[in-house]
């Protein structure tokens, strides 16, 4: 893991409703979902949906699920852990384009009411194949 | 109806050894005579077929309709009909049912008595009925209603006065025995209903008979009835419901053995002495006598198909429970109602004040179950029925007491599986746990469409749906009406409880009703099944704007972007036009904006314009153009108010009877914004050609000469349903009355994501339960109904204008939060057919080489930052 990149303020993001930012490192803009919590903790994941192949997670329902916290893929209502990014719920569907079925996380923190966001150090990209 | 069933046994069963005629004297199809009553609302004969169509298709079948039989040689073995043709046999089964009796009473052959049997019985009873009202006189500024007399108070008698009632006349049930029903009641039970009975309108007469029917002066129509022991009414219309008897003229003639009371007489097979002729259902004198009810009719035509394959099936006995199909009357019997079994016992309970009569009939181990009268509350019935000859499980008393007078729960009955479950298709309580068990039945729909139990008479419904709750709660397969694992409550029971509580927040609603999950240490923070519906209900409680503070994250994302989703993750754009109304200017602006942001462009099923392919970014911009030409969400994306279709109606069109356009618009204004449990549709037409498809709808609306018929419960999707009617002939102010009603209880009521259609099939009551709370008020809640109707129409605003003017909410549809601007770069596109569509994966490369992505305008306006 390496650099910490300011994505926007904490006053920027809605309380329990996702937000899509482009996470500039190195090369291509990755897209990510960003998600505030009730108690102000941002998590992120990567903005593409494998199941639907649309850059679109951040639209999904935030929510928890036997305690743990989710979102729910807005096309096809697929259940994802928002802090390790596992499907817990496939609802019946195979992700598309062989892309795998869980998401990627980022680390994510909030310093001075600015939200910065980690690199996970692998390049799974948020693009479509 | 015995003979279909004997044609589908057989047709199930044999691979061909058989080839059936039937002669039909009806010019019909056979059809649910159970269900004859219905005939008077739905006045659709195709709702009363029974079974499979398909198989009057069959080539091994053939039904000649309108084609009586009028004699038998048994020395040729040929049967001859009407027409002169003569058929051969191998074997003859008669199931000529019955024929309505007519008693032998001076006048019975004036116009306007009638019996009940066939649909041509109940259709010429409506017509009589309806010419009536037209010439009834005026007095004092008011129609005189239509007096009707029943002669008869048993099952049939009652279940025709509610007929008489429903078409709007008076009904006097005249009884010559001491109390009504006095076949399958106790007299204290049939006190009890007429209690009930006179509580729907009808007046009674127990101890009278009648002496002779009264022309009206100068006719040779009925007008009055005289009384043996004096006294008189006058009447327009009389319907006899004083018994039946067998059609057995037929093998009378063939010189076969006729029962005491008629009937031909067979043994436990169903054979007449002649072993190639059978008599099943009621025209059969069997164990003695006939049995006017169709549960055993069935189960002897599946024991004459069992004896032509060369089975050994028997006749098991009858099962005579009855149950009054009446609606707002629940009244059943079973067993040895009156306790003539040498040292019966009786456990009575009785609240005179409700209207409740109950007894149970037990051995005298009082444990034994041998019969039970049930009036006012008849919902131990059915789940008593199939404990019939068995021990009761726990004290009798507490089946009849009524829950909350002692607070503890019924004891539970655990059927054995041997137990008739549903006498009418005799499915026991075995065959129904194995639907589920072993056939994989999920939901009572499947179990019913795959046993056959309750698609009858449907008495044994609520009996069956336990069984499948209870099987399914078993195999682990969630069928609580818990919403989720966040809440215990349903849909219907949380709005209740909101609405109470009056709470506006989901936090203060998880924190006060929901439950904790396994495995968690708190209510957590919902998901996306109850949050949706949670935002709902607020929004039907009017809440404000569906973005607003904590309500926004609630949504689903449609709602959330008040636009609808699609595969790319851009959004389609659907502008309100009620009634499919639009002028050309209207055209001309929805025109322009999809030329310049690009989007396909395509008029939907709902007669409005759909604009797809808008970028979330891009939707305040196109709103904001559409706002200013002055149009207003449709609401496509929310489970709310979607369109009211309608045609051009009287404006135009030379049938049109009423204006069906200006009602069309009218009504999606009024409802408007309205959020529900599922979507909702509407349509109206202008005449019975019905161009709108409005039993297609959910409300669908049909112009009269004199007003609106209103129609509940229609959908296309995957089940599709024709509404039903609920009111005939409203005028405006009633019609918009009925819709509100009928909506608001809906909205209340029914489940997540339940159309109307199967709402009304579970709601308590069914279609004649919804109508006694619609028409009738019968749970007293109309003014709360029209209240919320009222302030949902008061509190309307346009969703879109509301985000336009608020900076906050805009900033919702910002594509990155930290790129406010800058389109999704994954979106590309290619032309077909002129417009453009989501590139196909194979397609993406081609189009960025080709360069074929339409041009768009800048996309940010000022205001959205
Ligand atoms: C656009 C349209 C098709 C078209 O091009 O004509 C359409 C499109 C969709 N329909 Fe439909 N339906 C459309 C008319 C209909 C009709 C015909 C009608 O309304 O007269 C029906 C059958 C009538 C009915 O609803 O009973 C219809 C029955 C459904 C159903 C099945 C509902 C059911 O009860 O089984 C669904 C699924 C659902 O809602 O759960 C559905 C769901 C959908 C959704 C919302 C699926 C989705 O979630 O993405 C589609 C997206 C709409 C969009 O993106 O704008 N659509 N859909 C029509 C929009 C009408 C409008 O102006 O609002
Ligand atoms: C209004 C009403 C409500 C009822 N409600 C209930 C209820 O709730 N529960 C219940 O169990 N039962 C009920 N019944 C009784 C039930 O309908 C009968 O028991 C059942 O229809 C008997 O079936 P079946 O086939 O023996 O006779 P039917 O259904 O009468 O069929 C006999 C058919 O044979 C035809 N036919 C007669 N003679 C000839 C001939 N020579 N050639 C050719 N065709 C001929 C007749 O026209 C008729 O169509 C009700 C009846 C009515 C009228
Ligand atoms: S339903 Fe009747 S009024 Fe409407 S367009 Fe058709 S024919 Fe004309
Ligand atoms: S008992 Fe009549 S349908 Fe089941």
């Amino acid at each position: 893991m390496s650099a910490w990149t300011p994505v926007c303020r904490l006053a920027d993001l809605a309380v329990e409703r996702g937000a899509a930012a482009l996470l500039a490192t190195s090369g291509e803009p990755e897209q990510i979902a960003l998600f505030r919590m009730t108690d102000d903790e941002v998590l992120a994941v990567q903005q593409l949906d494998p199941y639907s192949g649309a850059n679109v997670m951040a639209r999904g329902i935030v929510g928890t699920r036997g305690g743990e916290l989710t979102v729910a893929g807005p096309v096809y209502k697929q259940v994802f852990s928002l802090r390790t990014g596992r499907c817990l719920d496939a609802a019946g569907y195979t992700p598309r384009y062989g892309l795998p079925g869980d998401l990627t996380t980022y680390p994510a923190r909030v310093v001075d009411g600015v939200v910065m966001v980690g690199s996970t150090g692998e390049t799974s990209g948020g693009m479509r194949g | 109806m015995v003979a279909q069933r004997l044609v589908e046994a057989l047709r199930t069963r044999d691979t061909g050894t058989w080839r059936v005629t039937v002669f039909a004297e009806e010019p019909r199809r056979p059809y649910d005579r159970v269900a004859l009553t219905s005939y008077f609302s739905a006045r659709d004969a195709s709702q009363l077929a029974l079974g499979d169509p398909a198989l009057w298709e069959d080539p091994l079948v053939t039904l000649h309709l309108d084609r009586a039989v009028v004699a038998i040689d048994r020395e040729s073995r040929t049967v001859r009909d009407r027409l002169g043709h003569v058929t051969p046999y191998d074997a003859l089964v008669l199931a000529t049912g019955s024929s309505a009796a007519v008693p032998p009473i001076e006048g019975a052959d004036l116009g306007g008595v009638f019996v009940y049997r066939t649909i041509d019985d109940v259709a010429a009873l409506r017509g009589w009925v309806t010419a009536q009202e037209a010439e009834a006189p005026t007095v004092r500024g008011k129609k005189r209603p239509v007096r009707g007399a029943v002669i008869g108070g048993g099952l049939l008698g009652l279940e025709a006065a509610g007929a008489l009632r429903a078409m709007d006349a008076q009904a006097t049930v005249i009884q010559f025995g001491t109390h009504l029903m006095d076949a399958q009641l106790d007299l204290g039970g049939g006190q009890a209903l007429e209690r009930l009975i006179r509580a729907r309108g009808i007046d009674v007469r127990t101890s009278t008979a009648t002496a002779a029917f009264r022309p009206r002066r100068g006719t040779r129509d009925v007008g009055r009835l005289d009384f043996a022991g004096g006294g008189r009414l006058d009447a327009d219309v009389v319907v006899l419901a004083t018994g039946v008897r067998p059609r057995d003229e037929l093998a009378r003639e063939a010189g076969l053995e006729i029962g005491p009371r008629g009937g031909a007489v067979v043994d436990l097979t169903c054979r007449t002495a002649d072993p190639a002729i059978y008599a099943v259902g009621e025209v059969a004198c069997i164990q003695g006598s006939c049995i006017g009810l169709v549960a055993p009719g069935y189960a002897m035509a599946e024991v004459v198909a069992d004896q032509l394959l060369g089975g050994q099936g028997v006749f098991p006995g009858a099962d005579t429970a009855t149950k009054l199909k009446l609606t707002g009357v629940d009244v059943a019997s079973f067993g040895d109602a009156h306790g003539r079994t040498p040292d019966a016992v009786e456990v009575v309970w009785a609240d005179p004040v409700a209207g409740v009569y109950k007894k149970l009939v037990l051995a005298d181990d009082a444990r034994t179950l041998l019969g039970g009268v049930f009036v006012g509350d008849a919902e131990p019935y059915a789940s008593l029925r199939p404990l019939l000859g068995g021990e009761l499980p726990g004290d009798p008393s507490a089946f009849l007491l009524p829950a909350a007078a002692d607070g503890a729960a019924k004891p539970e009955i655990a059927l054995p599986d041997d137990a008739t479950v549903c006498s009418c298709n005799n499915v026991t309580a075995g065959t129904i746990r194995a639907a589920v068990t072993e056939k994989g039945c999920t939901d009572l729909a499947g179990v019913k469409a795959c046993t056959r139990a309750g698609t009858s008479c449907g008495s044994c419904l609520p009996l069956v749906k336990r069984l499948t709750t209870t099987e399914l709660a078993k195999a682990g397969v969630a069928v609580s009406t818990a919403l989720c694992e966040h809440f215990d409550l349903s849909r219907a029971q949380l709005f209740d409880a909101v609405r109470v509580v009056e709470l506006r927040t989901f936090s203060a609603i998880i924190d006060r009703f929901g439950r904790v999950p396994d495995g968690a240490d708190g209510p957590g923070r919902g998901c996306d099944i109850c949050r949706p519906v949670i935002a709902s209900i607020l929004a039907s409680l009017g809440s404000g704007h569906v973005l607003a503070g904590e309500q926004a994250a609630l949504q689903d994302t449609n709602d959330h972007a008040l636009a609808n989703l699609q595969k790319d993750g851009t959004y389609s754009v659907v502008p309100r036009m009620p009634g499919g109304e639009v002028s050309p200017d209207g055209l001309i602006v929805i025109g322009q904006i999809a030329r310049d942001f690009g989007l396909y462009t395509k008029v939907t099923g709902g007669q409005r314009i759909d604009l797809f392919g808008a970028r979330i970014d891009q939707l305040p911009e196109i709103w904001g153009r559409l706002v200013e030409a002055g149009f207003e969400s449709g609401h496509a994306y929310g489970k709310a108010l979607r369109t009211v279709k309608s045609c051009v109606g009287s404006t135009w069109c030379r049938y049109g009877v009423q204006d069906s356009v200006g009602m069309a618009v009218n009504l999606e204004l009024r409802y408007r914004g309205l959020r529900s449990p599922h979507k909702l549709k509407l349509g109206v037409s202008g005449c019975a050609r019905e161009c709108a498809e409005a039993r297609a709808k959910d409300v669908g609306i049909i112009a009269t000469d004199k007003g609106w018929n209103v129609y509940v419960g229609g959908n296309g999707g995957f089940t599709p349903r024709h509404a039903q009617l609920l009111a005939e002939d409203l005028d405006d102010a009633a019609l918009v009355r009925t819709v509100d009603r009928f909506l608001m209880y809906y909205v209340r009521t029914a489940d997540r994501l339940q159309r109307t259609a199967a709402w009304i099939e579970e709601v308590d009551g069914g279609l004649d339960g919804v109508r006694a709370v619609v028409m009738d008020d019968s749970l007293g809640i109309a003014a709360d109904l029209d209240a919320a109707m009222a302030a949902h129409v008061a509190g309307y605003q346009d969703e879109w204008k509301a985000v336009l003017d608020d900076p906050e909410k805009l900033a919702r549809f910002a594509s990155f939060v930290n790129a406010p601007s800058t389109p999704d770069p994954d979106l590309a596109y290619v032309l077909e057919r002129g417009q453009r569509r989501p590139a196909r994966p194979g397609e993406r490369e081609a189009v960025l080489v080709a360069g074929a992505v339409l041009p768009v305008l800048p996309v940010r306006t000022e205001t959205a930052r």
